[in-house]
């Protein structure tokens, strides 16, 4: 019997440090918020370290019931947390890569209005995402699902003064509340059929009935799916992702690359066992991701934002774990998930040391030059650069060639899928050597201008004096993480490639082995091809941003149709409020404001107003002051009264 | 000769009924009053005859009460006439509405 | 002879009620109402109540009557204007008093059976019956009338009273 390992710690302490620095923190001195902020962010971390390093010794699944929260008839939800495997992997990666975050936001945030109010939501939302992680059932991951969603909207809104800001705030949160819509309704199947939300009772029920296949459990998964393609960004309700960029960097860092935007794949993979059971749900999450991951990189190829880059990148690596999820090979989604953490933080956090090094710039035209000039966040983002492209021996090439692997070896057009991934991939590697070109090579395009006001993101510094590095606050996170790129993926290689796989076999007591075996000369066959796709997208993108500059532009002036596609994002979002968002928008205005709420609700109270008023004009007649005829009506009275009396009408007026 | 009950009662319903017409259609107040005499009248043949038909006093005792009253009510009438009167120079009904909403 | 009587008298009596509703000038109307009290107080007569015919002429033809009399003569009352004050009052009053009086009608037509007929000499109350009633069992209501004459005797006086 293990000790008590105080799971519910680990969400509570964020949880005290949102409270202290929400309630006050705008009091104190800055210094004093950061504190607490950090605190409660590394003291989770080291408790989860902890946790692993008596891993070995925990009988799994370790539950941790804190008390009933539903107890109605038939149905029983409690306040349960859970360790295992999964668990384990993700609240290293949230904790681990959240407190680098955090430390890193000490240094970034430190000039910004409000210093007090981000490590607040910033702690709330680690609050939130340790609930997801932590639950033992769906209707706590359903709350911790929503807070992150909250902390989301809270933190991408804010520089809330700025109209574009708070309206990507709300775009998001709608976005993700129709992915949360196809959540609920996922749970009240569960309640329906299963009778309970706890995942090993869900997961109990489903082996034990063998022949349950497709079907409802389809239909399950199906709206599942739904709330994971909102949560992560995938087609349709990918749309806030790129908006989201409006909130300050190490918000992009931490909740739309590492965490957050991984919660639907994580979702997907706990509850793999329903969606074994559906090879229909299976290929449309393979489809979607495959989709996204190509649409997304498609987008990345022609974007000028530093973030939007890779935003759209975020997007697109997001499909290569659905991808993974839909061909069902979860542990390499989570292999992934956990390499992407590292190297896309690490991307955005470079980023955001880049656009604080040119004071607020960040629009790639005028980068350019850099690398002399900020050479810690030159090197880190070029460890990332290579880790995201796929290059032998950094993270993302294990992962991502685990995926793409898996994905040749499915049956039901797998190699469709492959080629899908393997051109996503060299997409993925020329626009990130794109980014790469533009931003650090060459001759700086910078504008000068006494006092750079074209900041996209409110990072206005007042410096103004020339490039300068961040402060070592800043940079201590970027190195960490950018060790973590070179070696994160050393987890996981495959026997193939004369390694153990160690993450695979750590997960497979949970989430199981893929289906299909391949063969080790398939999978270094496969390998090298990627590492060729990877080494074109670079060859190309040399070629077009440092060899010879000119012609992208002619390219562009050749292919114009679909270089402004491309740049204008399909035009999706405007697509989406043509078709959804007008005629709301016209219901709202004229059906239910003009004629429900003006004129029903509002006529409602007008009307009894005035037919209260009218009733008592025509009552009021009736007081002329005439004795005439109140003697009148006296009369009409006791007409009225002595027939009442005389012919026993009496019971008719009494109340019986 | 006998003379049916009835007839003193339909005598008086008659006398009533026209009391309430006079109210009705009469301008002057000092009329009006007197129909309100006339309709205290009615009634109080109606009590005797009933006294009569059912051989009690108590009857007649109530018209008798009933004399005093109408009797003290039409002095306090007349003197309200005479105040308004003084006040507002008409004896028209239609002219006193001051009550009006 | 009782039945002649109580025509006479009971056409006496509606003739003066309705010379009191079509008369314009409110003396008449006051002597057509002196004509209908001395009627009424022949036919108590005929109902056996003489104390209450007495007072019934001396109290009310006799006391009221003239006080309404004076009144007519000191405000010097005219003939009545036509003004149209009320429609309310015909258009509902009217068909109160006719439903009172349908009402009325029915309700004595319906039961005329029990009620038996009155015969003259039938039930007589003499004044000793009605005093000894009104003096032992009802002396408290009789003290207080007489309170209530107290009390409207200032009221009038108050009322009436010139202001200086």
């Amino acid at each position: 019997m293990t000790a008590s390992l105080h799971l519910w710690l680990l969400p509570l302490v964020p949880f005290a440090g949102f409270l202290v620095n929400g309630l006050i923190g705008r009091r104190l001195p800055k210094a004093f918020v950061t504190a607490i902020a950090l605190i409660a962010t590394l003291i989770p971390f080291l408790q989860v370290a902890n946790i692993w390093f008596h891993f070995g010794s925990l009988q799994l699944p370790y539950v941790e019931n804190l008390g009933t929260w539903i107890w109605t008839g038939s149905f029983h939800a409690d306040f349960a947390l859970q360790l295992d495997q999964l668990t384990m992997i993700m609240l290293l990666v949230v904790t681990g890569v959240g407190f680098l975050i955090h430390i890193y936001s000490a240094g970034y945030m430190a000039h910004e209005d409000g210093y007090w109010r981000f490590f607040a939501y910033l702690n709330l939302f680690m609050f939130f995402m340790l609930t997801l992680v932590l639950s033992e059932n769906f209707l706590l991951m359903f709350v911790g699902w929503e807070g992150v969603g909250l902390a989301s909207y809270l933190l991408i809104g804010f520089y809330f003064l700025k109209d574009s800001a708070a309206n990507a705030g709300k775009k998001a949160f709608v976005v993700n509340r129709i992915g949360d819509f196809g959540f609920l309704l996922a749970m009240f199947l569960l309640v329906a059929h299963f009778g309970t939300l706890s995942y090993s009772g869900v997961f109990a029920q489903i082996t034990q009935h063998p022949e349950w296949q497709g079907g409802f459990l389809t239909a399950i998964a199906l709206f599942l799916v739904l709330g994971a393609t909102g949560k992560s960004a995938q087609i349709p309700l990918y749309v806030w992702l790129p908006d989201a960029m409006e909130g300050p960097t190490p918000v992009s860092a931490l909740i739309h690359a590492a965490t957050m935007v991984t919660a639907g794949i994580y979702m997907v993979a706990r509850t793999h066992v329903l969606f074994d059971r559906s090879p229909f749900a299976l290929s449309t999450v393979a489809i979607i991701g495959a989709a996204t991951a190509f649409f997304a990189a498609t987008i990345g190829l022609v974007q000028t934002d530093i973030k939007r880059v890779l935003a759209y990148s975020t997007v697109s690596q997001l499909g290569y774990m659905f991808l993974a999820c839909g061909v069902a090979s979860y542990a390499s989604g989570i292999f992934h998930l956990v390499t992407h953490a590292f190297f896309k933080a690490l991307l955005f956090l470079a980023a955001g040391s880049v656009i604080h090094a040119l004071s607020g710039e960040q629009d790639m035209r005028v980068m350019g030059g850099l690398r002399k000039k900020i050479p810690v966040t030159f090197w880190t983002m070029t460890a990332a650069v290579f880790a995201i492209s796929g290059f032998f021996p950094f993270a993302g090439f294990f992962s991502k060639d685990e995926i793409l692997y898996q994905a040749f070896l499915s049956p039901n057009g797998g190699k469709i899928l492959w080629f899908v991934g393997l051109f996503t991939a060299f997409l993925t590697s020329f626009y990130m050597f794109r980014l790469w070109y533009l931003t650090f090579f060459g001759e700086s395009r910078a504008v000068e201008t006494a006092h750079d006001a074209a900041g996209h993101d409110d990072h206005g510094h007042g410096h103004g004096h020339g490039v300068h590095e961040s402060p070592w606050i800043m940079l201590g996170p970027l190195v960490i993480l950018a060790i973590l790129s070179v070696i994160g993926g050393w987890i996981g290689v495959p026997a193939a490639l004369g390694g153990h796989d160690e993450i695979g076999h750590f997960l497979e007591p949970l989430l199981g082995s893929p289906g299909t075996e391949g063969s080790n000369s398939l999978a270094l066959t496969l390998a090298i091809v990627s590492t060729l796709t990877a080494a074109a997208g670079w060859l190309t993108a040399h070629i077009l941003y440092f060899a010879k500059p000119e012609i992208p532009g002619k390219l562009a002036q050749q292919l114009q149709f679909v270089y402004q596609l491309l740049l204008n994002k399909y035009k999706v979002d405007e697509l989406y409020s043509a078709i959804f968002i007008a005629p709301l928008l016209l219901v709202s205005r004229y059906l239910l404001k003009g004629v429900v709420d003006t004129g029903v609700v509002d006529g409602a109270g007008y009307g009894s107003g005035m037919a209260v008023q009218g009733l008592g004009a025509v009552v009021q007649r009736i007081q002329s002051g005439n004795i005439r005829s109140y003697a009148g009506w006296l009369a009409l009275g006791a007409a009225a009264l002595l027939i009442v009396t005389y012919f026993g009408l009496t019971a008719h007026l009494s109340l019986r | 000769m006998v003379v049916p009950i009835y007839y003193y009662l339909i005598l008086s319903a008659i006398l009533f009924s026209i009391g309430v017409a006079a109210f009705l259609i009469k301008r002057n107040i000092i009329t009006v009053f007197m129909s309100i005499e006339l309709m205290l009248n009615a009634v109080n043949l109606t009590f005797v005859a009933f006294a009569h038909h059912w051989h009690q006093v108590s009857g007649q005792i109530f018209v008798f009460f009933v004399m005093v009253v109408a009797a003290a009510e039409a002095a306090v009438g007349l003197a309200i006439i005479i105040a308004v009167f003084r006040a507002r120079n008409t004896l028209n009904v239609d002219a006193v509405d001051l009550m009006k909403l | 002879m009782h039945l002649v009587l109580f025509f006479i008298f009971g056409g006496l009596c509606v003739a003066g009620a309705l010379n009191l509703l079509l008369q314009r000038h409110p003396i008449n109307s006051a002597l057509s109402l002196i004509v209908v009290m001395s009627s009424l107080a022949v036919l108590y007569l005929l109902l056996g109540a003489e104390f209450l015919a007495a007072a019934q002429v001396i109290v009310y033809a006799g006391a009221v009557m003239v006080l309404f009399t004076f009144v007519v003569m000191l405000l010097n009352a005219g003939p009545e204007e036509r003004t149209h004050g009320s429609k309310a009052a015909y258009i509902v009053g009217f068909p109160g008093a006719a439903a009172l009086l349908a009402l009325l009608a029915y309700m004595f037509l319906e039961n005329r059976t029990p009620l038996g007929g009155a015969r003259l000499g039938d039930y007589l109350v003499t004044t000793a019956d009605l005093s000894r009633v009104l003096f032992r069992n009802l002396l408290l209501p009789f003290e207080v009338t007489s309170v209530l004459i107290l009390v409207a005797i200032l009221g009038a006086v108050a009322l009436a009273r010139r202001e200086h």
